[in-house]
């Protein structure tokens, strides 16, 4: 479905992503890791359009994203729930919701747009409580919700989560991955980039690793929980904790 | 006190004209984060096209009106489309010297057009003024009053209740969150320059009738209407309103009661206290920063 071939993104002249490949099936729950500015978001950034300073080769269902901005990118069917969530807090739940099937009124798309509402505010009962409340006075994980049910109003057939657990507690976490296990059940694929690669990798197919900007590696969910290196890398630890120690 | 009405009602009155641009004034800085210095020359623009079209060309007044409308909001897009868009890294100074190099060429072509002469135009309908409690209140007053008024509630209904209203407020609130979510900034910039700019031109021909409008009016019209929007807090369209009216009264109560050579002095006296005391105006609740 998604196909990257030796992608390299650019800062100005820093490069940030090295010349990575992967490949996103249908249905799929795909999970990038890796520390801080390995290049996961950057990724992410390239494929939405917001980065245009990329070489490589980026396919979405056979079409090229190159020189497509973030709009277009939306309307060809992906969705970006963006790191730190960027909700609009002054506009209310249901006007955040609405926004985000902003690509779609325009197709008068109207019927279909009430039905999606319906969907998400199924899959988070709490925004349906909220709906006329700013977005802003939401807590942290009911933003979080807002955020991934807004990337969904636009009814995408491919969605992109950033670092959806940041700063929210356990059980919030735990209930988002079970919302994605629901999304994938339904045919939906994800691309889903984490720190808190736990959490993650249990409800992921496979996963690659990133570091400085390379995959380092990549495998099934559980062959990846199992590897050294992953711990290693999500725990941010040293070789030599694990290999003097062990 | 009769006194005290009548300066009133002519505070009221220019106060309306300073709102409006004033509200130009925060749309764009919403919208964008700038500040348009060259707001004023669509005042002018506007006043001298209103003057054109209906006394000039004997046009009817609601299609005239329309009509300026249309042509300095088409003016405005094409001023974001030809000088600010193509900046290749836009920070805010080098766009506001950008605005204030604008607001110099466009008065080069309201001269070029209209040339050095004061032009005015009758007022909207030829009603004798209104006379309460002894003073005199002009039919062009009640005009100016009433359309600002429709404005206002059509600005507000924009942003409430339409969906595109509702995208401009999220492209101002955060860009990058609005165009993640796919809707089209750029086009949203430059629906927010013509409406800001159309706003200028309503402002323009409302005060057509009551004032001598030349090509170099806008410069002082725009700074009142700057200082409008600073006074009520930057960005806040009941902000902008509330700063017109309370300039305009203020203004018309220093020139009644203590000098007519006050009178500009008012506004600026007023900018540098509410940039002293509370940057972010009246209503304002953003963060103020400096650059």
């Amino acid at each position: 479905m998604l196909r990257i071939r030796n992608l390299k993104c650019y800062y100005g002249r820093i490069m940030a992503v090295k010349g990575v490949s992967l490949s996103v099936n249908q249905g799929e729950i795909i999970c990038l890791i890796g520390a801080n500015g390995s290049g996961k978001t950057t990724l992410l950034s390239a494929v939405c359009g917001l980065l245009p300073d990329w070489t490589g080769e980026i396919n979405f269902m056979g079409r090229s994203l190159k020189n497509l901005d973030p709009p277009a990118v939306v309307r060809s069917g992906i969705s970006l729930v963006p790191e730190g969530r960027l909700i609009f807090p002054p506009l209310s739940v249901l006007d955040n919701l609405k926004l985000g099937a902003y690509t779609r009124y325009k197709k008068r798309a109207v019927h279909e747009i009430g039905q999606d509402m319906e969907t998400v505010t199924t899959l988070f009962p709490i925004l349906k409580e909220r709906f006329d409340q700013p977005a802003g006075t939401l807590s942290g994980g009911e933003q979080q919700m807002l955020a991934v049910g807004r990337a969904l109003m636009a009814r995408p057939k491919l969605l992109l989560l950033d670092e959806p657990s940041m700063g929210l507690a356990p059980m919030i976490v735990e209930k988002i991955m079970e919302v994605l296990e629901i999304l994938r059940s339904k045919g939906l694929t994800i691309v889903l980039v984490e720190q808190n690669a736990l959490a993650a990798l249990a409800i992921a197919d496979r996963g690659y690793v990133f570091e400085t900007g390379t995959v380092v590696l990549q495998g099934g969910a559980g062959e990846l929980l199992a590897d050294k290196d992953v711990k290693r890398a999500y725990l941010g630890k040293d070789y030599g904790d694990f290999y003097d120690a062990g | 006190m009769q006194e005290i009405l009548q300066y009133f009602f002519s505070g009221v009155t220019n106060g309306a004209i300073y709102a409006v641009i004033a509200v130009g004034f925060s749309m764009l800085y919403n919208s964008t984060e700038l500040i348009n210095f060259a707001h004023g020359e669509f005042v002018m623009l506007g006043a001298l096209c209103m003057i054109s079209l209906s006394a000039g060309f004997e046009m009817h007044l609601v299609p005239a009106f329309l009509i300026t409308m249309a042509a300095v909001g088409a003016a405005g897009m094409l001023f974001e489309r030809l000088a600010i868009r193509p900046v290749r890294h836009p920070q805010h100074v080098v766009l506001i010297i950008i605005t204030v190099g604008a607001s110099i060429f466009l008065r080069g072509i309201g001269m070029l057009i209209w040339g050095k002469d004061s032009y005015t135009m009758p007022p909207f309908s030829a009603h004798s003024p209104v006379d309460v409690a002894g003073a005199k209140l002009l039919a062009q007053s009640v005009w100016i009053l009433v359309i600002v008024m429709t404005l206002t509630a059509g600005l507000h209904l924009f942003y409430r209740r339409s969906l595109t209203g509702k995208a401009m407020t999220a492209c101002a609130v955060n860009k990058k969150a609005a165009w993640i979510v796919g809707i089209p900034t750029k086009w949203m910039v430059l629906l927010a320059f013509g409406l800001a700019t159309a706003m200028g031109a309503v402002a323009g021909a409302s005060i057509a009738p009551i004032t001598m409008s030349s090509y170099g009016m806008g410069t002082i019209l725009g700074l009142k209407g700057f200082c409008a929007a600073m006074l009520g807090g930057l960005g806040s369209l009941w902000g902008a309103i509330l700063g017109g009216f309370l300039l305009g009264i203020l203004e018309a109560m220093g020139v009644g009661f203590v000098s007519s050579g006050l009178k500009d002095a008012t506004a600026f006296v007023l900018l540098l206290a509410v940039l002293y005391v509370r940057p972010q105006g009246i209503v304002g609740s953003r963060k103020v920063q400096r650059f």
